[in-house]
């Protein structure tokens, strides 16, 4: 095998890492109203997040790193292409994190408020742009190549906005509402545990129906059928109904891991359906990205190869135990004095 | 304006503003690891309170570099996507394995210290803070590896046909003495900067009476710190400009608007009037000292910026190579004299709390409450040299910063996302501080002094920890 299929694997890799971990950050995050009444319960779901959030986006920061270091040219065009989504991802993000580092130092009920609302938007916008631009890229955008020999991104952002890629951020979205149910049910107790397991049942339905017409579309957008793609579309929604009926069944644990599995081989899919394309042009494929000519040097990948081969499973094993310390749930009851923070002059 | 001075501004603007807290956050992390430390050895209650006091401080500046990092790890592929095609084979890497090495490591062990305090057994629970402090060491040598091969490219060679530089040799490129040289002068200055917030956080507590048998403890160590990381920040500073009069000789010339080439060339302290090569108003020289700077040699000779620029134009061709001469001359001395009045009022205040004085006098509270500022101050004229200075390159020598634009981002975009992250980061900032100067001014909670360590336990016991 060469070393761009390695690191097309290993990209795939981070973002299947990526998208099964911030995928229930994010659906917590939107959750975050409709599973709590008062203080305490909010700030029994947010603790749910608070040891692991950061770990989970740095998912995607190393996922960015590695497209810029395996796959530059990809790098380059993806990111000043779709550049206007980026840009509200990483706002959002901006957002987002500080809002979870704040939002509880002050008792005052309008400072929590506005974070509340913050969290729920930002979460839910990059649930939603990450699908629309996953999906563009499956669909081929118009990439040109450039006076200068590089392939570059011809469309401009309205044409980013087509049915089929928010059809795709619809999935995203209620796919990471799913599975962020699925976690709170999995990470907390009583009432909050309640409502998160009926959440999911209804969320689960809405993303089985849209996730199926964006897979059945995705099959017959190919030029001819990918019998592997296809294997994978099937096995994501049998995980996907595995997922619902567990939940179903109040076997929380199994739930939440048919939903990783079910986002695993969905992403994954997705990247099978590409390969060895990276970013295939909708202007014909003399203008595709793939992981030839947007590859870095041999000697690259290898350098990179050993770093990855070392470091993944040494990290895949601290942040695993950080869930096992952390295994415990959280119930409302645990949260002392919720409607006090830290920075209030009250005693704590 | 067209999009390359737009993208140009929007990264000035969000890499000056994410390093404001970067040091602090690498500095505050050892100092924050060494109190609790100092809690696990001695058991004192004080020891304790400093760590949670200023752990909490030390996080809601943490809060906003995590944040404002991520922009940085894409906006190369955003605003500079040909800079990064032109790059990536080389730079892509350090970044990459930054995410890998440091991040992961920072974020898991800060996430599992913050939580941890009755989950884990004390001394796992001391062990996440140095290695997330850890963590942040790993991460500014790959992010000052792939800065210093902007600097000076090593192990790469030219591939004419791909119109990019492409790697040939990994460890030159991590261990050259560009990347050794400023990690050395860095990590120094992120202790200097750390220690400086915690000094004058203390100091304030002691003016204010609050606490005096914990902040006396933690303003001593502060101003130790500050002193000891003052020396390595010179030593190194030494070595860094001698490194770079041999590689950039240009900047070392723009550092001092020295024009001509000159043999026992004088340092300029501060200078009025113009700096465009006519003679000044009024000008302080202290004789022979830059040929000594930058060559070891009080009588060496130190190249001029007309005479490198008719070098430059037969070895590049025809161009400007001059970078912004009075921005660097001033960036230059505003860096280091931040630097020193710093390390001037630490000197001092240590002076006078030894052998359990007090400190008196009319300079203390203004000197202390512009203690944590002056560091940021040093911190950021210090990268504005750097960076502009190397001007018009983006590469030394590969790649001019106009040609390293995104061709398909068009200006109005470009003003649009900076506009967006320029509000955004200055609300921030102002939440930031605001709530920095609640923490200090409620001061440590000696509520919190229990020391915490019950494992197991039933599921419904209180959380130490909560969002």
């Amino acid at each position: 095998m060469s070393f761009q299929s390695v690191w097309f694997i290993l990209i795939v890799v981070l973002w299947v890492g990526y998208f099964v971990l911030e995928g229930f950050d994010f659906g917590v995050g939107m959750l975050l109203p409709f599973v709590s009444r008062n203080e305490a319960d909010r700030r029994a779901v947010l603790t749910t997040l608070g040891p692991v959030w950061d770990g989970n986006e740095v998912w995607l920061l190393v996922a960015g790193g590695a497209t810029f270091a395996a796959f530059p040219e990809w790098y380059a065009t993806l990111f000043s292409g779709f550049y206007l989504p980026l840009f509200l991802i990483l706002v959002a993000l901006i957002v987002r994190g500080v809002a979870f580092e704040y939002r509880s130092k002050y008792g005052k009920a309008q400072w929590r408020q506005r974070w509340d609302v913050a969290i729920v938007i930002a979460s839910a916008l990059p649930a939603l742009l990450w699908g629309v631009a996953f999906a563009n890229i499956v669909r081929g955008v118009p990439l040109e190549k450039s006076a200068s020999g590089s392939i570059e991104y011809v469309g401009g952002f309205f044409n980013l906005l087509n049915p089929y890629a928010l059809l795709g951020g619809v999935v995203t979205l209620t796919v990471f509402l799913t599975h962020g149910a699925h976690f709170l049910a999995l990470k907390t107790a009583g009432e909050i545990r309640v409502k998160a397991h009926d959440l999911a049942i209804k969320l689960g339905l809405v993303a089985a129906v849209s996730a199926v017409a964006f897979l059945v579309w995705s099959n017959l957008m190919l030029p001819s059928i990918n019998a592997k793609f296809l294997t994978l579309s099937v096995a994501t929604a049998l995980l996907w109904v595995a997922g619902f009926g567990a939940n179903y069944l109040r076997r929380e644990g199994w739930a939440f891991i048919a939903s990783s599995l079910a986002i695993t081989t969905f992403v994954t899919g997705l990247f099978v359906a590409l390969y060895p394309r990276v970013m295939p042009s909708s202007l014909g494929a003399q203008f595709d990205l793939t992981i030839t000519n947007a590859s870095s040097t041999d000697y690259t990948l290898k350098v990179m190869t050993v770093v990855a081969v070392v470091m993944t499973p040494v990290v895949l094993v601290y942040q695993g135990w950080t869930y096992w310390v952390f295994r415990k749930r959280v119930s409302a009851a645990q949260i002392m004095h919720p409607e006090r923070g830290v920075l209030d002059t009250l005693p704590l | 304006m067209q999009a390359l001075d737009l993208a140009r501004w929007q990264f000035a603007i969000t890499t000056v503003y994410h390093f404001l807290f970067v040091p602090i956050t690498i500095g505050m992390s050892f100092l924050v690891a060494g109190l609790h430390t100092a809690w696990f050895r001695t058991n004192k209650l004080k020891y304790l309170r400093a760590t949670k006091f200023f752990g909490r401080l030390f996080l809601i500046n943490f809060a906003i570099g995590v944040v404002t990092g991520i922009v940085q790890e894409f906006q190369f592929g955003m605003n500079w996507s040909s800079y990064s095609r032109f790059v990536g084979d080389i730079f892509g890497a350090p970044l990459a394995i930054e995410g890998l090495l440091a991040f992961f490591l920072e974020s898991t062990f800060l996430g599992l210290w913050i939580f941890g305090w009755d989950r884990l057994p004390k001394k796992v629970h001391l062990a996440s803070i140095w290695l997330a402090a850890t963590g942040t060491i790993f991460s500014a040598y790959f992010i000052l590896a792939a800065n210093a091969w902007m600097q000076h490219p090593v192990g790469y060679i030219l591939n004419a046909t791909k119109g990019r530089a492409e790697l040939t040799n990994i460890f030159t490129v991590l261990t050259q003495k560009t990347a050794v040289v400023t990690f050395f002068h860095t990590i120094p200055s992120a202790a200097f900067t750390g220690a400086a917030f915690i000094a004058g956080v203390s100091a304030w507590l002691i003016i204010k009476k609050k606490d005096i048998e914990m902040s006396r403890v933690t303003l001593k160590a502060g101003l130790v710190t500050m002193l000891i990381s003052f020396v390595l920040v010179g030593i190194s500073g030494d070595l860094t400009s001698r490194v770079m009069t041999q590689q950039q000789p240009m900047k070392m010339a723009a550092a001092e608007a020295l024009y001509t080439t000159t043999e026992s060339a004088p340092f300029s302290l501060l200078t009025i009037g113009s700096l465009d090569g006519s003679r000044s108003v009024f000008q302080i020289d202290i004789p022979s000292v830059l040929s000594f700077l930058s060559t070891g040699d009080f009588k060496g000779v130190v190249e001029g910026v007309n005479d490198l620029q008719a070098k430059y134009v037969t070895q590049y061709g025809p161009g400007d190579y001059k970078p912004n001469i009075p921005l660097a001359y001033w960036s230059f001395r505003l860096m280091m004299g931040f630097g020193f009045i710093a390390a001037f009022f630490a000197l001092l205040a240590l002076w006078q709390l030894r052998k359990g004085g007090t400190p008196k006098g009319k300079w203390f509270a203004p000197a202390m409450i512009s203690l944590p500022f002056l560091p940021l101050l040093a911190n950021s004229f210090g990268w504005i040299f750097t960076e502009t200075a190397r001007q018009p390159w983006a590469v030394f020598g590969l790649i001019k910063t106009a040609d390293g634009v995104s061709t398909v981002v068009s200006a109005g975009a470009v003003l649009f996302t900076m506009v967006v992250f320029t509000v955004l980061y200055g609300i921030l900032a102002f939440i930031e501080v605001g709530l920095i100067l609640r923490t200090i001014h409620i001061g440590p909670r000696p509520e919190e002094d229990y020391p915490v360590a019950s494992l197991g336990g039933s599921d419904t016991r209180p959380l130490v920890m909560s969002y």
